[in-house]
């Protein structure tokens, strides 16, 4: 293995449900320059190599991979595009930086959601096209499926979902990035309209805009810009079977497999006691306690009673998305990895302020690909 | 900086490439896969990530089209990576396969490109017309014959090239591609019958543009330690390089793809080249369109601007002359499956460097060759040098 | 070497000898111009063509933008251009998108616009021209639509024409 990697830069925009006032290159570009500005570059010509991560249909053009190198100040330079989360760009930037090619590497990821008129339209055009698609549900079937499939085999209850909800919007309230912070009571959310049942509305996300730059860069070069170097100390990303006849719903493969093989790089045996608090994917409220399960957190069965007792909040023995989690920030489609790793960032800095946490050596994030695939990655941080 | 772990790949395979499959895209890329295990001897439980290269969503009719398409490609519970460069993936699909293994965090990768053209009806042509500029272009409703149209015009118009010189590409490449088994369409054709055929967006030709097809393609990448276990003949990757232009392409130099030749700069570096005209024994750069092997073997600087259509017409860039280009038949005469296309011309690579090319060896015992693609909206070059 | 893949035409699929499932993507968005584009639009519904400046490159560009993209700097100066321009390139187009033949051939250019730096061009189409004629250092001018029937769009210039 080469050398380390570290962030060293990361700028964003704050995530709001409409920007009717920036396009998608505008709002990138401000990420980028607060980006190269935290990590002290003293010009984008510096930067090594570039990756987007960006799906054509979540933008409404094909190819999208064309429009990505202006904003960043990647015109001429080695770039290209990764079908997924921030955090599959993370893992890319890590791996290049270890091969010893590249000192910097920049990771983009955006959202647009507001401007896309037919999501749910969009996410059935992932399902099989032969054998589920011709059914023309609203794809969050699957997360019903999911949830249902969860709360019989781990006796979870739904208001030990509902929890989740209540927890992560409380949270948000403290962080100014959040769309929907709130004060919430368990009946609330378990009132709320009926959707994909046992889903209820309020634990569903809702999608906001926004755009977020991270800057990487190998340990010499990291001592050398940045006071405060955020080492990557283990990458793993793994698929389940896309196939919703064949998938294991009883088991969050992509979780568990994906943060062992992070474990497996970082050293880490016991992630409880060895990780100091936890961002982990909550696009439907049951993900969050299924995440921390499969992560080997808590044992099956266990973590939504955790939750209920309040061990998940930023107070409790297991802080969980003490940013508020995308229930609380919004979801940004592929970028929703990367506003957990901006609140790992902050933590481990030591620069979250009413959020911050006395515990911030070592985190965890887990992003999920969403409905409908088996899909996710996991990366782990540290202060040293 | 120096790189670090060597890789090698030790197995390829490929499906036909046809207009119209009946397989599925998973099917396609399944047997893409198998083929390239089976080259290899070893079974996906030996592999231990997987990447996955695929072009527009669009074409096969599906959102998040790599997750789609992961259990035919043998990503089941494995870590699987869907890398994007448009019609430059094809070549970069093992540029990624080459930095998860180089990192040092994988010891093998299944390598998997896969294109169902077909699937979009009336015409996949219908995928590209969302490629333009959402804001200030696609109202014009352009075809993506336009842009070729507009470059290889003036490609000619800034060197005085006719139409003429660049159709002897599209004979060379189609009489190649006669030997090559996944043809789609090989063909004796002569320099009239290319000049001859129908005007589709002057100066564009029928029979100088590649079909749309069907087809998948697969190799297997293995470190130094695990390729030396695998196989006696490993084929080395000895440089990587791709790059990127601006998006702004009507602001951007259309007779010269700088893109490509600073792709080419960065894969001659690490691969310790410094004359590649000597060096580089097998070329097989992207030929979607007869001028573009020409555009690319400048930007290669594999050829002076300009004089890239000597070497066609001098038959040095023939299956036996001094600097074969296309051996394989290129996606002129094998097909284009666009993602597919570009991972056959290092599939191509391997066989001939392993002297397992059958008919369609170039002699001379081959060492050192390259492969390159290109996509987006004629900006992106993807280039990897390879060699025994 | 065994090559698998089986060939099917379009007669198979339309007798039902093989079988499909059919899906038409809805697939609809409306894409925030941001300020760049949004006054680029704004321009041409005025029947102004607007670029920006980079003092810094020594660069003005059509479409204008909000920060230059090779010295990334924010620092630009929007600049009226003239409506008039050069031709870079251009083709003759005989098909439509799904290869059907178009009765009037299409006429695609790449327009250098006067007043943006050179090499700095759109694309757009030609009309009123004979195809035999048009040459790449052609001087075009933008044809308008009526003020009235102005939208903010691309297609407020019908199309370029020789002068």
């Amino acid at each position: 293995m080469a050398d380390k990697v570290a962030i060293i830069g990361v700028g964003y925009t704050p995530p709001r449900p409409l920007t009717p006032d920036v396009s998608y290159k505008e709002m990138t570009y401000e990420a980028a320059v607060k980006s190269y500005h935290d990590a002290n570059l003293s010009s984008h010509k510096d930067i090594d190599g570039f990756v987007t991560c960006a799906e054509d249909l979540l933008e409404g053009t094909s190819i999208f991979d064309e429009y990505t190198p202006d904003q960043l100040g990647a015109v001429q330079k080695p770039m290209h595009t990764i079908s997924g989360d921030a955090l599959y760009g993370i893992a890319t930037a890590y791996m290049k930086i270890k091969t010893g090619l590249m000192n910097i590497v920049v990771v983009e990821a955006h959202s647009k959601a507001s401007n896309i008129k037919t999501l749910p339209h969009i996410l059935n055009y992932a399902v099989d096209p032969i054998l589920n698609r011709p059914l023309n549900l609203h794809p969050y079937y699957i997360a019903g499926l999911e949830m249902q499939s969860f709360l019989a085999q781990t006796k979870t209850t739904p208001e030990q979902c509902a929890s989740v909800v209540v927890k992560n919007k409380k949270n948000a309230l403290r962080n100014d990035l959040s769309c929907f912070g709130a004060n919430l009571t368990l009946q609330e959310v378990l009132n709320s309209a009926q959707t994909f049942s046992p889903l209820t509305k309020l634990q569903t996300v809702d999608h906001v805009d926004g755009a977020i730059v991270f800057v990487l860069a190998s340990e010499k070069t990291a001592k050398k810009l940045h006071k405060k170097p955020i080492w990557v100390k283990g990458c793993g990303w793994i698929s389940d079977s896309p196939t919703l006849e064949t998938r294991n719903w009883d088991e969050c493969d992509y979780a568990k497999l994906s943060s062992k093989m992070a474990y497996k790089q970082a050293g880490i045996k016991n992630p409880r006691t060895q990780i100091d608090f936890f961002e982990v994917d909550d696009t439907f409220s049951y993900k969050e306690l299924q995440h921390l399960e499969a992560i080997g957190v808590y044992k099956k069965g266990t973590a939504g009673e955790a939750c209920l007792k309040g061990d998940l909040n930023p107070t409790g023995k297991t802080p969980v998305n003490v940013s508020g989690g995308s229930l609380g920030i919004g979801s940004l489609l592929e970028a929703s990895g990367g506003f957990r790793i901006l609140e790992i960032i902050k933590q481990l800095r030591g620069e979250a302020g009413v959020r911050q946490l006395k515990k911030n050596k070592t985190a965890l994030a887990l992003a999920w690909r969403g409905i409908p695939t088996a899909s996710g990655a996991c990366v782990i941080l540290a202060t040293k | 900086m120096g790189v670090k772990g060597k890789v090698a790949i030790v197995g390829a395979g490929l499906t036909k490439f046809v207009r119209r499959a009946q397989e599925t895209p998973k099917e396609l890329a399944f047997e893409a896969a198998r083929a390239a295990l089976d080259s290899a001897g070893m079974t996906l439980d030996d592999i231990d990530c997987v990447i996955h290269g695929t072009a527009p969503d669009a074409f096969d009719g599906l959102h998040m089209k790599g997750e789609y398409l992961l259990d035919g490609s043998g990503g089941w519970k494995k870590p699987y990576m869907r890398g994007y460069v448009g019609g430059g993936t094809g070549v970069f699909a093992p540029i990624q396969g080459w930095y998860q293994l180089s990192s040092g965090l994988f010891e093998t990768a299944l390598v998997v490109c896969e294109e169902k053209m077909s699937s979009c009806m009336p015409h996949p042509q219908g995928a590209f017309l969302t490629i333009f500029d959402n804001l200030t272009e696609r109202p014009l409703k352009p075809n993506l014959l336009w842009i070729f149209a507009l470059e290889m015009n003036r490609y000619m118009q800034t060197y005085g090239i006719s139409v003429k010189d660049i159709a002897h590409v599209s004979v060379k490449n189609k009489n190649n591609a006669l030997l090559h088994p996944a043809a789609q369409l090989g063909k004796e054709i002569t320099l009239d019958e290319v000049l001859n055929s129908e005007v589709l967006a002057w100066p564009v030709h029928r029979e100088m543009v590649s079909p749309t097809s069907d087809g998948a393609c697969a190799v297997i990448l293995a470190t130094e330690k695990r390729a030396k276990k695998i196989t006696n003949k490993p084929v080395w990757i000895k440089g990587v390089g791709w790059n990127l232009d601006s998006s702004y392409w009507t602001n951007r130099d259309l007779a010269y793809p700088q893109y490509v030749e600073n792709a080419a700069r960065m894969a001659y570096k690490m691969a310790g080249i410094k004359e590649p005209r000597k060096e580089i024994n097998i070329v097989e750069p992207y030929d979607p369109f007869a001028y573009k092997e020409l555009h690319h073997l400048e930007g290669l600087l594999l050829a002076d601007r300009g004089k890239a259509p000597q070497l066609a017409i001098d038959g040095i860039s023939l299956r036996t002359g001094n600097m074969p280009v296309c051996p394989s038949g290129g996606l002129l005469g094998v097909g284009n499956p666009i993602a597919a296309a570009g991972l056959m011309k290092i599939c191509e690579l391997f066989w001939q460097l392993r002297g397992e090319a059958g008919p369609r060896q170039v002699p001379g015992k081959p060492k050192t060759g390259l492969a390159q693609a290109w996509g987006d909206l004629m900006q992106v070059g993807t280039v990897c040098v390879v060699g025994i | 070497m065994e090559v698998k893949g089986t060939t099917i035409s379009k007669q198979d699929i339309e007798s039902g000898k093989v079988l499909f499932t059919k899906g038409d993507p809805n697939a609809h968005y409306t894409w925030d111009t941001g300020i760049g584009i949004g006054r680029y639009l704004e321009g041409l519904r005025e029947g102004k063509i607007w670029g920006t400046y980079c003092k810094k490159c020594n660069r003005t560009v059509v479409p204008p933008r909000v920060f230059c993209e090779l010295c990334f700097s924010p620092v630009i100066e929007w600049k009226q251009l003239k409506d008039t321009g050069i031709i870079n390139t251009f083709s003759i187009c005989y098909v439509n998108w799904d290869a059907s033949r178009v009765e009037t051939p299409h006429l695609p250019a790449v327009i250098e616009i006067d007043g943006a730096s050179k090499g700095c061009g759109i694309l757009h189409v030609l009309d009123e021209v004979n195809p035999k004629e048009i040459h790449v250092g052609m001087k075009v001018k933008a044809v308008w639509k009526r003020p009235e029937e102005r939208t903010g769009s691309i297609l407020d210039i019908q199309y370029f024409k020789p002068y």
